[in-house]
């Protein structure tokens, strides 16, 4: 600090100190506070705001676990409210998704790190970044064409009889979630794929060749020298996949059969239809609480710092 | 064997490459089909009269103007605040430094409906505690969707400006400094030239960031309309191949912006490797 009014002086000292203030006290403490506040308020007509009924309870959180459900879990059956259900599903399909993505994602990261030439690198990377730089909505729209019911889908595994007849895949074929996965993994792929390729860049490839050299077979170099190495990268694109999934809105609303129901969609119903503001703030504080469980869970399965995760 | 691998390897990589691009390019293909439905197959024959309803379609002008609207107001205060917080934190240390850079990193990590949310009910409140419930900048509308896309955008911008300040020599300032240079010229003539590929990186991609943000936009906006929402609405509620016309555009822009980003970049760089090779044939020749 001292060092800073020494070089720029006092105006500009204060200027930054200024800037940064408004960034966090504005734009990102007092917003959080704000809905950790509201959450515990009832929804009010303007007029009532601040007049007898207007106190703090847990009124909010309670509707979580309101409105049971009949339903099964891998056979068994269980009663559960709904909107936990929809949480339930939300958490276990985006972790479905980040596996899967880790899965596609690591054998081509480790190709574009360690195996394909230099040359031709930065076209491949470029190639590669059109669809990132392509909006979430389009992304999700293209797999619409492809997914709809006399789409491309259908007619090419028609033709080469893989199916007899045309498949409803919005409806889901395996569980009501298969659309909103299959798009999910194509939408966030990218977002597992660099902080892989930068992690596994960044390992000495004489290591790997050590490793080769000692007689350790392919898979056993994979398992103690690459990925050990690339923790850092992997919990990165685990909470990106993760976090982007669970929170999307646009994939389960364009592609999302009527008997799916994603947790950010209740928020935004809560919210945006029913304007019940308090609500949507508990359900949204509920979420949040969720994504900073699976932050630190990453940070200590792999034993990373928050600051390898965000970069 | 390893020729092998190599050769699974790329048959991977093309196969991982056709799954990414072939999806646009269905979407792209479906714009010149004649058909009421945005699909490719059947194909009724080709016409390019989704684009003049593009064209023609008001809404879709306006919510893309809103869109650019909404960047450059991001970058306008994204990029000061994302500088002004990496040369601040760059001078900061440990403690303090851990959890500056924590509060400033939070926002990257939370998912979009957070941010909009809790944007929205903090100005809302504001409004609630100063009594001026109906002053517009209280209620939900684009300029919210500006300060809610800042809050994380700006984080990137610190992230690229912090990692270009680990390479500049302070000395430079220190000798201005003696030289007799006002802070103000410190500032402007040494430390933001050095910064500037990283402010421009930033700006750059506070911009597209904004341009793509959905969830952030859709709990902020208040009824109006960008681009991105403009598509979400359009599929919701029964589309016709505008979209498709609308997303080939998108795409071509896209393309064409990487195109001359990367033959730029190839350029500098032989540029920069002919120098080389300059000065190490002068070095053999000097010895």
């Amino acid at each position: 600090m001292q060092d800073l009014l020494r070089r720029y002086g006092k105006t500009l000292t204060g200027f930054f100190v200024l800037l940064v203030a408004f960034w966090l006290l504005a734009l990102i403490i007092l917003p959080n506070f704000a809905m950790f506040e509201q959450s515990f308020r009832p929804y009010l007509p303007v007029t009532e705001i601040g007049g007898p009924k207007d106190f703090y309870s847990f009124a909010n959180y309670a509707k979580f676990l309101e409105t049971p459900f009949d339903t099964t879990f891998f056979g068994l059956p269980v009663t559960l409210p709904i909107h936990v259900l929809v949480f339930i599903d939300t958490v276990f399909y985006s972790a479905l998704v980040t596996v899967i993505t880790l899965i596609l994602a690591y054998p081509l990261a480790y190709f574009l790190a360690k195996v394909a030439s230099p040359t031709s690198l930065p076209t491949l990377l470029l190639l590669l970044f059109i669809p990132l730089w392509v909006s979430e909505a389009l992304r999700a729209f293209a797999w619409y064409v492809i997914l709809t019911f006399n789409g491309p889908l259908n007619q090419l595994l028609l033709a080469i009889g893989a199916i007899d007849q045309a498949v409803r895949w919005q409806q889901g074929v395996l569980t009501d979630y298969d659309a909103i996965v299959i798009v999910l993994i194509y939408c966030y792929v990218l977002f597992m794929l660099l902080p892989l390729y930068s992690a596994i860049q960044s390992l000495d490839t004489n290591q790997i060749e050590a490793a080769e050299d000692l007689g350790s077979p392919w898979w056993r170099t994979h398992l103690r020298v690459v990925i050990p190495h690339s923790k850092p990268g992997i919990a990165s694109g685990c909470v990106m996949v993760f976090m982007l999934s669970a929170g999307s809105l646009l994939v389960p609303t364009v592609v999302g059969s009527t008997r799916a129901n994603w947790f950010p969609q209740t928020i935004y119903t809560k919210f945006n239809d029913s304007l019940d503001w308090q609500l949507g703030a508990a359900y949204s504080m509920i979420f949040l609480l969720l994504c900073i469980f699976f932050v630190i869970l990453m940070m200590r399965l792999f034993r990373v710092k928050l600051s390898d995760i965000a970069k | 064997m390893t020729r092998q691998r190599a050769f699974l390897g790329h048959l991977y990589m093309v196969l991982f490459m056709v799954y990414l691009l072939l999806p646009l390019l269905v979407m792209a293909g479906a714009a010149f089909n004649d058909s009421k439905l945005p699909t490719i197959v059947p194909w009724r024959g080709f016409t390019l009269h989704w684009f003049g309803d593009l064209f023609a379609d008001q809404r879709m002008w306006h919510a893309a103007l809103n869109s650019i609207l909404v960047a450059l107001a991001v970058v306008v205060l994204a990029v000061p605040i994302g500088t002004a917080a990496a040369i601040l934190i760059n001078s900061v240390s440990g403690r303090a430094r851990a959890t500056l850079y924590g509060f400033m990193i939070a926002p990257v990590l939370a998912p979009g409906l957070v941010i909009g949310i809790s944007t929205v009910l903090f100005w809302n409140s504001l409004g609630h505690v100063t009594g001026a419930t109906d002053f517009f900048f209280f209620n939900p509308g684009l300029h919210l969707s500006t300060l809610g896309q800042v809050s994380y955008i700006a984080a990137y911008v610190m992230l690229l400006v912090l990692a270009r300040l680990q390479s500049f020599d302070q000395g430079l300032e220190e000798a201005a400094l003696d030289l007799g240079a006002s802070h103000g010229q410190v500032l402007r003539r040494i430390l933001l030239p050095h910064l500037y590929p990283a402010i421009g990186a930033g700006a750059a991609i506070a911009f597209f960031q904004s341009i793509e943000n959905f969830n952030v936009t859709l709990f902020t906006r208040g009824g109006q309309d960008t681009l991105t929402v403009y598509v979400f609405s359009q599929v919701r509620s029964g589309i016709t191949p505008t979209i498709n016309a609308l997303a080939l555009m998108l795409m071509l822009f896209t393309v064409v912006c990487a195109v001359i980003y990367e033959t730029r970049r190839r350029r500098r760089a032989a540029i920069e490797a002919a120098r080389e090779a300059e000065a190490r044939r002068a070095e053999a020749a000097m010895l």
